[in-house]
């Protein structure tokens, strides 16, 4: 078990670079997760920690140890990968041995770990099958033996559950977050999926386009987006925005209402408002002039956008409800729950 | 296709029972004539069916000394030079090709490429066109009439060097990156990984290269003047004009019946293996 220390770290494909100045610092036995958009870097970063890509610039700790410069092999680290790259032609226990008996570990102690690690995946009847003899919920568990029984110091996961069907995912990925508990090892998981890293995260990385847009607990991400691009990523279904003015504590909104918000400053703003916060209400600021409603049981989305403008918005709210097409529904935004954005910067308006 | 027309059956199976007399009359031919006496064999019209002297010809041709009054080794003994010639050029020839089909796909080295094509290039220089050369520095190395001057000048193969390059480039990158994590060194990674998955594309080379150096003729014919060390292919056609003779088509038939039967057995043998290896795709 060991911390992580990112410092600085660039990488150049010929000259581009694709990851800028990345900084973090993961601590023991902390679940990270890396999210962002499909080829913003995060496959990318993720290799450099397991050194199966050059560092351009910056440097990498594991424990207290410079790995810059260490073959894979010698960082101990175990990576599972999105399409499990399991050997074919070795069965699973020979796939999961594979590691121990280049690291000449005795076949007894191999043995013994690979049977733990199999009781603990519950892969015990398939120890002598091929992996093409598994399906790929069987072939995921089989991966993740691997990792286990070298018993590392860090694991790395790069998409491991996107090539599985949506309720074995759903599965798989509490087994993980279980798992990582009990065993404790500090890890790094890569997703482009939100809600896969809202679930599993302690502290969330947020990529965009090889910038960390943003560093936090979920529930920091999901409170305070520190720029437009997060707000709108985390979270489901998306926060509204809307740009317009802000002066004197108030926000104008394009039918000529006003919200109060806790800012002071003045300028050109993005307000942000997460269709879950809206209040209905027949006297709120906010009319929406609603064209579709999404019945999800527990809720309902209201589908339209603002009364006057063709600006989309989402609400969601309890309960089942349904009206005509076109129907003017009013919502209120609490304060607090109001986001602020600069307008050119995209960043948040600290309030 | 599945479709029941009585006719098109009757088509289809004259069509193939055609196709397979047109390959099998001339084996059929060739071992009648192994089981007649010399002097059968010298009149008209041919003889169809098999004769009575099936074990003396074997005796003579396998055994003895083959034709009557030339020179000629006991046919055990070209088999088995034609044995270790071919093994020699199957499995040389995998060998290298394996490994160079490794150095190019897995290590980035300068001229990288350059080298692919120099290897890509030499399809062009068969043995045949540059046989006075490499005959040169044979006899130069002292090689001829030996097994390794028969072999090392006919291993270098750039076709199966091509074609392990184009297996290796189907295993996805994370087989190797696996590996790595996995602490496995370069040739730990041949061996483990590589070599097992490419191996029915080994067998299907196997025996396509197997036969190739079971039918050389010319490189052999070359370098041996040894009679111990002549291979069978050459020496049937050596018979056929043996001099100052009529033809002995019982012996020269069954030398060339022996011919045949190590190359069948090794089609036999890896026939599951080879046809895998020449269809499947996936890995
Ligand atoms: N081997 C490579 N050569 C050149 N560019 C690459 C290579 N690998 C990745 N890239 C580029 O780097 C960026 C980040 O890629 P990646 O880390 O795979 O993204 P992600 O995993 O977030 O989808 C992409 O723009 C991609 O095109
Ligand atoms: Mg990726």
């Amino acid at each position: 078990m060991a911390k992580i220390k990112l410092k600085d770290l660039v990488k150049n494909y010929d000259k581009v670079e694709v990851l800028h100045h990345v900084e973090g610092e993961f601590q023991d036995g902390e679940f990270i997760v890396i999210v962002g958009p499909s080829g913003c870097g995060k496959s990318t970063l993720l290799r450099m920690v397991a050194g199966l890509e050059t560092v351009t610039s910056g440097e990498i700790f594991i424990g207290d140890k410079l790995v810059n410069d260490l073959e894979p092999a010698d960082r101990d680290i175990a990576m599972v990968f999105q399409n499990y790259a399991l050997y074919p032609h070795m069965t699973v226990r020979q796939n999961m041995a594979y590691g121990l008996k280049i690291r000449k570990i005795s076949a007894f102690e191999i043995d013994r770990r690979v049977n733990e690690a199999a009781d603990i995946l519950e892969i015990r009847d398939y120890l002598d099958r091929k992996p093409r003899q598994l399906s790929g919920g069987q072939r995921q568990r089989v991966a993740m033996g691997r990792a286990i029984v070298r018993d590392p110091q860090v694991f790395l996961f790069d998409e491991p559950l996107s090539n599985l069907d949506a309720k074995l995912r759903v599965q798989m990925r509490l087994e993980i977050k279980k798992l990582q508990r009990k065993l404790g090892v500090t890890s790094i998981y890569v997703t482009h999926d939100q809600v896969e890293a809202m679930t599993l995260g302690d502290r969330l990385m947020v990529l965009n386009g090889g910038y960390v847009e943003q560093f936090g607990t979920p529930i920091d991400l999901y409170d305070k987006p520190a720029s437009v691009f997060v707000a709108g990523f985390i979270g489901s279904p998306a926060m509204n925005f809307v740009p317009t003015e802000l002066k004197n504590g108030k926000v104008a909104l394009p039918g000529g209402t006003t919200i109060d918000v806790a800012s002071k400053g003045a300028g050109e703003v993005v307000l942000g408002i997460r269709p879950e916060h809206l209040v209905a209400n027949d006297k709120g600021a906010i009319e929406i002039e609603a064209e579709m409603f999404e019945q999800l049981g527990a809720n309902t989305l209201v589908h339209g956008h603002l009364k006057g403008t063709t600006h989309p918005f989402v609400a969601s709210v309890p309960g089942h409800v349904s009206n005509e097409s076109g129907t003017v529904m009013r919502f209120d935004a609490p304060k607090e729950q109001v986001h602020l954005f600069d307008k050119s910067t995209e960043k948040r308006l600290e309030d | 296709m599945v479709e029941n027309r009585p006719i098109l059956n009757v088509v289809t199976h004259l069509v193939l029972i055609l196709g397979i007399a047109m390959v099998a009359l001339p084996i059929w031919i060739t071992f009648v004539a192994a089981t007649h006496d010399e002097a059968r064999m010298l009149q008209a019209p041919l003889p169809l069916l098999p004769g009575g002297y099936f074990f003396e010809n074997f005796k003579q041709t396998f055994l003895g000394s083959g034709l009557s009054g030339s020179e000629t080794a006991p046919v055990w003994r070209m088999l088995l030079n034609s044995l270790f010639m071919a093994l020699m050029i199957a499995f040389g020839k995998i060998a290298i090709s394996l490994l160079s089909a490794f150095a190019i796909v897995y290590f980035k080295f300068p001229f990288r490429m350059g080298f692919f094509w120099m290897i890509f290039i030499t399809l062009m220089l068969p043995v045949e066109v540059r046989i006075l050369p490499t005959f040169e520095v044979v006899a130069d190395l002292g090689l001829l009439n030996s097994y390794w001057g028969l072999s090392i000048p006919l291993i270098a193969s750039a076709t199966a060097t091509f074609m392990f390059r184009q297996v290796f480039l189907t295993i996805p990158d994370e087989m190797l990156e696996s590996a790595r994590i996995d602490g496995a060194k370069p040739m730990r990674f041949f061996v483990d990984i590589l070599i097992p998955l490419s191996r029915t594309n080994i067998a299907a080379l196997f025996v396509i290269l197997f036969i190739y150096g079971w039918n050389q003729y010319l490189w052999p014919l070359l370098i041996t003047t040894d009679t111990d060390m002549t291979t069978i292919v050459m020496s049937i056609k050596q018979m056929l004009e043996a001099a100052e003779q009529s033809p002995q088509w019982n012996i020269i038939m069954m030398t060339a019946l022996l011919a045949m039967i190590p190359p069948v057995f090794v089609v036999i043998a890896m026939q599951k293996l080879f046809v895998q290896g020449l269809t499947e795709t996936d890995k």
